[in-house]
């Protein structure tokens, strides 16, 4: 399916960051966008993974099937991250099974039926929406450790302008050649690795010369949330990130030059 | 090679597998600055065959172990964060004690958070001869394969260019039937998952690549590995 449109919004993985969500919307109100998307991954690290469905149904958001709800809904065994390191993974697997034994299952419903990717048309540009890359949905594209010319091949291989992705919590934008783009449009649950609380979500706006990309901050009661975290006894170390910024778990999949960025 | 890998990092990230024993500082310098003006990662991994003297050196020769832990030192020195890489050769119920007891090391040498990636035992080489070789049955079975994701096998979408010719992987770069070509385009061909070691990659997944590991985190760092 095709929609023509001029203005979007795209949010990153949710992660049941419901605070951040309903901030979110209410800057996405004063936007002025024709469409709101959401690129998956609803659950995982925050708390009460059903709060998160009202807000996006309400909204109208276009959501596709992250990794998490892939395996959210299907009940999978884990949340299909793509870690590799055995204490990234061990935390992953503490909040699967919280976020799992906490989502309904009408909801786990709606989960199941999301699409994986979406095409759309941005003025003159052919984007396609997934939530790792095109070719897998758990694939991390990093800044530092993904070449131009690799991002380039993608979009000429899946016959598209513009590559709009998340799934690695940190935000990027690269004008590829010629005039293509690869949008990482980062995560509206968790911070990215920065040292401040404010999470990011990305306005896309196809102009007569370009395709105009805006990160925006998103301010929220990130302290409300680090203490419904704790009333969940989710990991310290989760709560930490919230209230720190500092990404204290999922490091190792980090290449260096992310990895030197943060604090540890 | 430093001018190799300089020029790589204008078109993308490089990775340098070392044992770490003979990194030399104009290197280096050169390298911390090519490293500073690309948009791309350089990323030095280095090799051990165990996270003491006494598990390296009878394998890597007397004193490797101290030297390459100087090469480690050298490169933190230089804002490098090194991958450590080892093959696991101990019970997984010491595995805790042990990685703690290394990163101790690591930050003595001041290598405050360190990365370790613990790879699984290829029995090939002189790995076969000390424990056992692969068995005859241990290959990988078409029905494996049915519902398994080969992109997670670095064979998927990596070929390994020597001065031989293009490899198929850089495990099997002593088999005869892992040259695949004299160009890139001529190794374009699939391989078939034929060998003993295609079931560790099976496994375990890209064992090549560089994420993974097993270090202890920010509270297990606070909890005990400090030195």
């Amino acid at each position: 399916m095709s929609t023509r449109l001029q203005r979007i919004a795209c949010l990153g993985g949710v992660y049941s960051n419901w605070l951040a969500l309903e901030s979110a919307l209410a800057d996405i109100a004063t936007r002025s966008v024709d469409a709101i998307y959401c690129l998956g991954d609803l659950g995982g690290f925050g708390p009460h993974p059903d709060r998160v469905f009202p807000l996006i149904q309400d909204a109208g958001i276009h959501c596709l099937q992250g990794n998490y709800d892939d395996s959210i809904g299907h009940g999978l065994d884990d949340c299909q991250c793509g870690y590799t390191d055995p204490r990234d993974n061990r935390f992953a697997q503490i909040s699967y099974q919280y976020t799992l034994a906490r989502t309904s299952a009408h909801n786990r419903s709606f989960l199941r039926q999301l699409p994986k990717q979406h095409r759309l048309q941005l003025g003159r540009y052919r984007l396609l929406l997934c939530h790792g890359s095109p070719r897998r949905v758990n694939e991390f594209l990093w800044e530092s450790a993904s070449s131009t010319h690799f991002l380039d091949a993608l979009c000429h291989e899946y016959h598209c302008d513009a590559i709009v992705a998340t799934h690695t919590g940190i935000k990027w934008h690269r004008t590829l050649n010629p005039s293509r783009h690869f949008i990482n449009v980062g995560a509206l649950g968790r911070p990215e690795n920065d040292g401040t609380p404010r999470v990011w979500y990305t306005l896309l706006e196809a102009t007569a010369d370009n395709l105009s990309v805006e990160f925006v901050p998103v301010e929220y009661d990130y302290q409300r949330l680090a203490a419904e975290m704790q009333a969940e006894s989710l990991p310290p170390e989760f709560t930490e990130t919230i209230l720190t910024g500092w990404w204290t778990t999922c490091l190792e999949i980090l290449p260096s030059r992310e990895r030197q960025a943060g604090l540890w | 090679m430093t001018e190799i890998l300089v020029t790589t990092l204008e078109f993308g990230p490089a990775t340098v597998l070392t044992n770490g024993t003979v990194l030399q500082d104009e290197w280096l310098e050169r390298l911390r600055e090519a490293a500073d003006h690309s948009r791309y990662s350089l990323e030095f991994r280095v090799s051990i065959d165990g996270f003491t003297a006494e598990q390296n050196d009878p394998i890597r020769g007397p004193g490797t172990f101290d030297r390459a832990m100087r090469g480690v030192g050298k490169l933190v020195g230089y804002g490098f964060l090194p991958i450590i890489t080892a093959v696991r050769t101990w019970e997984m119920a010491d595995e805790n004690r042990i990685i703690q007891s290394f990163v101790a090391t690591l930050k003595h040498i001041g290598y405050t958070r360190p990365r370790l990636k613990i790879l699984p035992t290829l029995h090939l080489g002189e790995e076969a001869n000390r424990t056992t070789g692969y068995s005859a049955t241990e290959r990988v079975t078409t029905a494996m394969m049915e519902g398994y994701d080969p992109t997670r096998l670095v064979c998927h979408h990596s070929r390994i260019v020597t001065d031989r010719g293009v490899h198929v992987c850089p495990i099997l770069v002593e088999s005869p039937d892992s040259l695949l070509g004299d160009t890139l385009q001529s190794s374009l061909q699939p391989f078939r998952l034929a060998h003993g070691a295609c079931t560790t990659c099976y496994r375990f997944g890209a064992i090549c690549a560089n994420a993974g590991g097993g270090t202890a985190g920010p509270a297990e760092k606070a909890n005990g590995a400090e030195s």
